[in-house]
């Protein structure tokens, strides 16, 4: 089932955080176990026919809906900016931001560590898409995680970078993103711990995060190039 | 490294302590010649200073105080910038990276001897020479049009007196007057420039002068990000600007600058504002040092943007012949980099890594519509060769628009900090 198939790869693909392999096990979403792990969320969040936005905004028709679209909610300005860039909650892009919040949305506002279970993220999942209008069951036709990409390991993300390398590399960064860290119009990448860097470019790598020029520029980035760029940048001093 | 951010400042300190003894230090170290303090020789200088840490002792050549970024100066034009937000000094690169800035012009380039000369007298001798003078015009590619009638008919085409001399005019502009711009052919500095020009001019005009009217006079059949400036242009100034291609006689153009006229294949139109975007060449300092080919550009090797005729030269960003790039400044700061790196590989034990470069051309068509094209690069035997790239799309909606447009301006305070430091 190729949504199922999806989300596993997913799980391989930036969950890799996690303790144990991941290795392809096929997920099937179980709706009424989504349902009772939504408490999670519910602090949070509703979803139903009287659902409205509190802390989080209504889940209702999340599925196919753009990030940070409802109106009346006042995201973050990463969410607005991952919104107007063209991001769009399907089966891949949402089990990545519920994977890991902040592999997809740096700055996201929702203080959520991310359901580490892949068994959870498929039924939580399973669950919001009963409230989606279209809950197409296998959309297959998203253009995301090209299969050729290598999956990202335990042992990509634990690389240890080569930052003099890194810092040639970073000369092509610093062209839009200023290597003091202030950030006008476009995000600081100064400082950050080198995991969070790392997720945030293979997830512009494998196109879950929209931008196309930083689509572009990670798609040619090797794994040793994103770890010796995030290893530079970690340590780079305002 | 070996050495960390903190002892970097060390070695600048020596570097700038250098300048006043150079016969003690300067001896010893390579020497880099910088000609140029633009996007590809400002960058190169700069990288090549920082990067060496004081171990290259690095001379930037160039005329003028400040320089003006022709990149926003469409913006500048259109009242979204003022002129001083785009002029930038020299004097970080010299008080922080130690670099020997000297206010000339190079007159002359001996590359038997390794010296340049200056107009005021002397010459600076180099291990290394590297050469980013930008573009200068084709005499006599729009007939009627010499640097003798640039007060009348701006080019507008290096920033500055003539971005301001032109703001002016059309300023001066009467009620429902004539703007005519004569496009350049292919190849030029800023592929989208002239129609970012353009759609800045009539944002003025739209609101100073609503019933003016634009006419572009363009010798090619197809332009940068045609179809997003044709759809900007529709929705935002519909009516107002009319483009004549070569079909009808575009490339067949004189003008006339006493009596503001514009002869198309033998059809006067009347202007109130003329802008003259003449053929370009390489900067004519790069065909005095015999870099330059037939066709008036410099020919580089692309993995070093060494100059096919002379392996201790570099040519950078406008003035080089290298490939798919386009003449931006976003490609010259990306060459600068690759070029710094060959430099110091060469003149210094450093490592070298593999060239990459990539390119990124914003443009604004109307408040808060920015659109952009961008694509990155790799060097080939024979040409820096297009790897992959991408477009902005007709139908955006307006929130990624506006993004778009900050990022722009994002861009501009990464790649001027890039630059200058
Ligand atoms: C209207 C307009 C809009 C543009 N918009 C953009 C944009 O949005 N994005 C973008 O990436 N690019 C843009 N560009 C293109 C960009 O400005 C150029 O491609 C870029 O400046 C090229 O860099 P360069 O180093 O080759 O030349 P320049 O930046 O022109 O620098 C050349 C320098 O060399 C000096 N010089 C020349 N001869 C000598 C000599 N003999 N001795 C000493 N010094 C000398 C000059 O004084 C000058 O300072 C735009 C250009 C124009 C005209
Ligand atoms: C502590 C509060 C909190 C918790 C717990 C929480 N969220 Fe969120 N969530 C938010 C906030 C706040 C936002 C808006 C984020 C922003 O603007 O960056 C958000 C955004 C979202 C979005 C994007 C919505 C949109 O309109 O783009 C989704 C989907 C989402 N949350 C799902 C969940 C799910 C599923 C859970 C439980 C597994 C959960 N959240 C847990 C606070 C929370
Ligand atoms: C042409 C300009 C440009 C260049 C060059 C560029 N970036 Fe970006 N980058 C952007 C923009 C614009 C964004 C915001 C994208 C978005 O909305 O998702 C961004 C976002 C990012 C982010 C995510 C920031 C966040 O807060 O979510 C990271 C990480 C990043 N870039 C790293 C890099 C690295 C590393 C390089 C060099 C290899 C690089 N960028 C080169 C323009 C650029």
């Amino acid at each position: 089932m190729g949504s199922r198939m999806r989300i596993s790869a997913l799980a391989a693909g930036l969950l890799v955080l996690l303790p144990g392999p991941l290795a392809a096990q096929t997920l099937q979403g179980d709706t009424e176990r989504g349902e009772a792990l939504f408490s999670q969320c519910k602090g949070c969040h509703q979803v139903g026919p009287e659902a409205e936005s509190r802390i989080g905004p209504h889940l209702n028709g999340i599925f196919g809906r753009q990030a940070g679209a409802i109106s009346e909610f006042r995201y973050s300005k990463s969410m607005q900016r991952a919104g107007a860039d063209g991001l769009t909650w399907d089966h891949d892009t949402l089990g990545a931001y519920l994977a890991n919040p902040r592999s997809l949305v740096s700055g996201t506002r929702m203080s959520f560590r991310g359901l580490k279970d892949p068994q959870d993220l498929a039924d939580v999942m399973a669950f919001l898409r009963s409230y989606s209008d279209n809950p197409r069951d296998i959309p297959e036709s998203a253009p995301t995680l090209r299969a050729d990409d290598p999956d990202l390991t335990p042992e990509v993300l634990a690389m240890q970078g080569d930052a003099e390398f890194g810092e040639y590399l970073s000369a092509e960064c610093t062209t839009c993103h200023q290597a003091d860290g202030s950030a006008e119009g476009i995000p600081s990448i100064t400082n950050w711990p080198s995991e969070d860097f790392v997720m945030a470019m293979h997830a512009y790598k494998q196109s879950l995060r929209p931008h196309p020029v930083m689509q572009m520029i990670a798609g040619r980035l090797s794994d040793e190039e994103i770890a010796a760029l995030a290893a530079y940048f970690e340590d780079l001093a305002p | 490294m070996t050495l960390n951010r903190r002892s970097f400042i060390g070695a600048t300190a020596a570097g700038t302590l250098a300048l006043t003894a150079p016969a003690v230090i300067g001896q010893a170290r390579p020497k880099v010649v910088v000609i140029g303090g633009g996007a590809g020789g400002a960058t190169a200088a700069r990288y090549i200073a920082k990067d060496s840490e004081g171990a290259i002792y690095v001379t930037l050549i160039e005329p003028t105080r400040s320089y003006y970024t022709c990149f926003f100066s469409n913006l500048y034009i259109g009242g979204f910038r003022e002129l001083s937000s785009i002029a930038h000094s020299y004097g970080t690169l010299a008080s922080a990276y130690g670099i020997n800035v000297i206010h000339d012009l190079a007159t002359g380039v001996d590359r038997d001897a390794r010296t340049v000369s200056l107009g005021h007298g002397g010459t600076v001798a180099y291990d290394r020479l590297v050469v980013s003078p930008g573009v200068d015009f084709v005499d006599g590619s729009v007939p009627g049009w010499d640097a003798s009638v640039q007060h009348l008919m701006p080019h507008a085409y290096k920033a500055g007196s003539q971005s301001e001399l032109l703001k002016a005019q059309i300023e001066a502009m009467p009620e429902g007057g004539t703007f005519i711009m004569v496009a350049p052919p292919n190849p030029y500095r800023c592929p989208p420039g002239p129609y970012e020009r353009v759609s800045m001019v009539a944002h003025k005009l739209k609101a100073e002068n609503p019933t003016a009217k634009i006419l572009i006079v363009d010798p090619k059949e197809k332009f940068s990000k045609q179809a997003l400036f044709e759809e900007g242009w529709q929705a935002h100034y519909s009516g107002m600007i009319d483009r004549i291609g070569p079909d009808f006689g575009a490339d067949n153009v004189e003008v006339r600058a006493d009596t503001m006229e514009v002869v198309i294949d033998g059809e006067v139109e009347k202007a109130d504002a003329c802008n003259v975007i003449p053929a370009m060449r390489a900067g004519h300092i790069a065909q005095v040092a015999g870099l330059t080919n037939e066709a008036g550009w410099a020919p580089v090797v692309p993995a070093t943007m060494q100059s096919q005729m002379d392996e201790n030269v570099h040519v950078l960003g406008d003035a080089s012949q290298q490939g798919d790039m386009p003449k931006s400044g976003f490609a010259a700061n990306s060459q600068a980099k690759v070029c710094a790196m060959a430099v110091r590989g060469a003149l210094t034990d450093s490592r070298v890594f593999p060239a990459r470069f990539s390119n990124t051309c914003w443009s604004l068509i109307e408040t808060d519509d920015g659109v952009k094209v961008g694509a990155t690069y790799e060097a080939t035997e024979e040409k820096i060769a297009k790897v992959d790239g991408f477009i902005s799309q007709t139908g955006e909606d307006a929130a990624l628009r506006r993004q778009t447009y900050e990022e722009s301006v994002g861009w501009y305070a990464g790649i001027t900090a890039d630059m200058f430091g």
